[in-house]
């Protein structure tokens, strides 16, 4: 287990180390100067240079990529060009929001998704399970941002119940907090719940018709005995690593639906990042979703081997 | 005779299709008495596992099943799903073929064997647990009280084929049902699972339908047998009558198919043709098709009746199997 965990981390490490030079080479592919971009249409080209050289983009790019990890190793990502303030600061005050966001889609699309998906099953051919896939195929198949406005106008527009966009802190006001919250969580949360219900509902079919049910059902268990002890258990390892893959997806932002309700998340940050060509703020936002990615990932292999005995985590 | 534990009685299970009936099961009887061993025997397709698991109300989903069925004297087939259930997993215990996929694999087998004693005998964990490492110990699981906890991976396939007959056997049923138990295990494993059951049939004086379609099983172990083609029994009898005198065309093209040592053949006997399909039954003997006997055309239209040959020996065909080929084959 200790080893285990070394190893991933070590492996973790390589991988992170790749994630930063592969954007490091891609911004340079990037066309636009970022410091043009920063300074407007008129300047002096002094004030140009000046900048190049505080952001040490006068040096070869190896000099450049070198220093650049050497300091994200002492927790320096470099200043933002368009601000000026430390990168590491600007992308740890996003966190918090898309934290708050990836997890409340991600437990909403779960309470939905897990009765859904197994009663489906479970009920195969009925009228609920008809819904459940009619419900499934119509999360996966429309836009994320089109509910998003269609939410908006219900919920604000015609109903007036929810703020339409913003963020408050926790701390500040919790209900107002909540309100902000409940519109872009459902929105994420649908599409994520779509996808869980199909893969759920497959898994547990799929487990239903294992042999081991069949020994269940001949030891006399109680429909609910066999669904609960022998198919859940087997039916939902696999599920385990697509909510995680969905969860990881989402910590790194919602682009999309982060811009649309103005939620301060990493993924409204990379947004404007783009835009501004602010390129170290990008890359402090690329690789802190890069590193939330990796220890999703690791938790649930740790998860995995508790979940299956034939999984052993050495 | 004392009372039959189990007993069919024109058992007939049909499917509904778009290429219309499927007559899988058509009009089986018969009976297994305490500790006696029954063999129903046929190839794949003859409706032989299928009979036992409508029996027991394990049809799969869609299956029409008719007739009556008895446990302990108790009509199965009268009672509500629950009533039925309860009945089966008190009174019967199942073997099936292939002990890597009929354990959960997420379970330890102790949990797997002690679950029905839980359900059906009210016992609490402890009581479970002890009763499973009891039962892994009695069907020859090593050192059981540690291996009570390990999951299915850890065992070997002819140890799990052990853990699953100590869960067939941990309610003490009063029969036990062994589908191909034996089908999937290497010859060793194999000879040592038909002994295992046979010495706790013996200590318990419990009585085994044996499904089988490997007739060497059948010589060792049954005290009757019962051999299905096209969904019907065609012919029924002590198992020395039968091996000794095969009424049947079937049954001696049958048994004239297998392999005897010492004897040198250069191919092996097949049977020509394929059985018929469920849905595309003959009107007249299933069997005609790919009959040697070949008999007139009352074979090919007309369903022959089963009929005494001996006294508890029973066939269906218009016409008896040679007994010179039987003869020949023996000496």
């Amino acid at each position: 287990m200790g080893r285990f965990l070394v190893r991933r981390l070590a492996q973790s490490a390589v991988v992170l180390l790749g994630v930063t030079l592969v954007v490091f080479l891609l911004l340079q592919l990037v066309p636009g100067d970022p410091v043009r971009v920063a300074l407007g249409t008129r300047f002096e080209q002094d004030t140009y240079d000046a900048l190049r050289e505080r952001a040490g983009l006068d040096r070869p790019l190896p000099v450049q990529y070198l220093s650049y990890v050497g300091n994200a190793l002492t927790g320096d990502l470099g200043v933002s060009f368009r601000s000026g303030d430390p990168v590491t600061g600007i992308v740890l005050e996003r966190l918090p929001a898309t934290l708050t966001l990836a997890f409340f889609a991600v437990l909403f699309a779960l309470l939905v998704s897990f009765p859904l998906g197994i009663l489906s099953a479970v009920k195969n051919g009925s009228v609920l399970d008809h819904v459940a896939r009619v419900f499934s195929q119509f999360g996966v198949s429309v836009p994320d941002f089109w509910m998003g406005i269609l939410a908006i106008i219900l919920f604000t527009g015609v109903l007036g119940w929810l703020p339409p966009s913003g963020y408050t802190p926790l701390g500040e006001d919790p209900v107002d907090w909540f309100k902000h919250l409940v519109l872009p969580s459902v929105t994420v949360g649908l599409v994520t719940a779509a996808i869980l219900t199909r893969f759920i509902r497959s898994s547990v079919l799929e487990a239903m018709s294992e042999d081991y049910v069949r020994t269940a059902e001949g030891k006399g268990l109680s429909p609910r005995r066999v669904v609960t002890r022998h198919v859940l258990r087997n039916a939902l390892i696999p599920v385990v690593t697509v909510a995680a893959v969905q969860l990881a997806s989402l910590l790194g932002g919602v682009i999309v639906i982060e811009v649309l309700f103005a939620w301060p998340g990493l993924g409204q940050l990379t947004f404007d990042a783009v835009r501004a060509r602010d390129y170290p703020v990008l890359q402090g936002a690329v690789l802190l979703v890069a590193a939330l990615f990796l220890l999703t990932n690791l938790l649930v292999d740790l998860l995995y081997a508790k979940l299956d005995p034939r999984i052993s985590v050495r | 005779m004392s009372e039959p534990v189990l007993a069919l009685e024109g058992l007939t299970v049909t499917f509904g299709s778009a290429r219309g009936t499927a007559r899988v099961v058509d009009g089986v009887d018969w009976a297994v008495h305490p500790g006696q061993t029954l063999a129903v025997v046929g190839e794949s397709g003859s409706g032989k596992s299928m009979t036992v698991l409508s029996a027991t109300g394990l049809a799969p989903r869609g299956a029409k099943v008719t007739g009556t069925v008895r446990l302990l004297g108790e009509e199965l087939t009268a009672m509500s799903d629950a009533d039925r259930r309860r009945a089966r997993g008190r009174h019967i215990g199942f073997v099936y073929q292939d002990p890597m996929t009929s354990l959960n694999p997420v379970m330890t087998v102790g949990r797997q064997v002690s679950e029905a004693c839980e359900e059906h005998l009210g016992m609490s964990k402890q009581e479970g647990r002890k009763r499973a490492v009891e039962l892994l110990g009695l069907v020859g699981i090593p050192s059981p009280e540690e291996r009570v906890d390990n999951y299915p991976h850890q065992f070997s396939g002819g140890m799990r084929q052990r853990v699953v007959i100590a869960m067939a056997l941990a309610n003490e049923p009063e029969v036990l049902i062994a589908d191909e138990a034996t089908t999937a295990l290497d010859v060793t494993t194999q000879a040592q699972i038909l002994e295992l059951v046979a010495g706790l049939q013996e200590r318990l004086g419990t009585a085994v339908v044996w499904i089988t379609h490997d007739l060497g099983v059948v010589a060792g172990i049954a005290d009757r047998v019962v051999v299905m083609y096209g969904g019907r029994i065609i012919e029924q009898g002590k198992v020395d009558d039968l091996f000794a005198d095969p009424a049947h065309p079937y049954t001696q093209a049958l048994l004239a198919a297998r392999p005897q040592p010492g004897v040198r053949a250069d191919r092996l006997l097949t049977i020509a043709g394929t059985p018929p399909l469920p849905t595309e039954l003959p009107p007249g003997c299933a069997f005609w098709p790919r009959c040697p006997v070949r008999g007139d055309a009352r074979c090919e239209h007309e369903e022959p009746p089963l009929v005494e040959v001996a006294p508890g020996h029973e066939v269906r065909s218009f016409y008896r199997a040679d007994p010179a080929v039987t003869e020949e084959r023996s000496a």
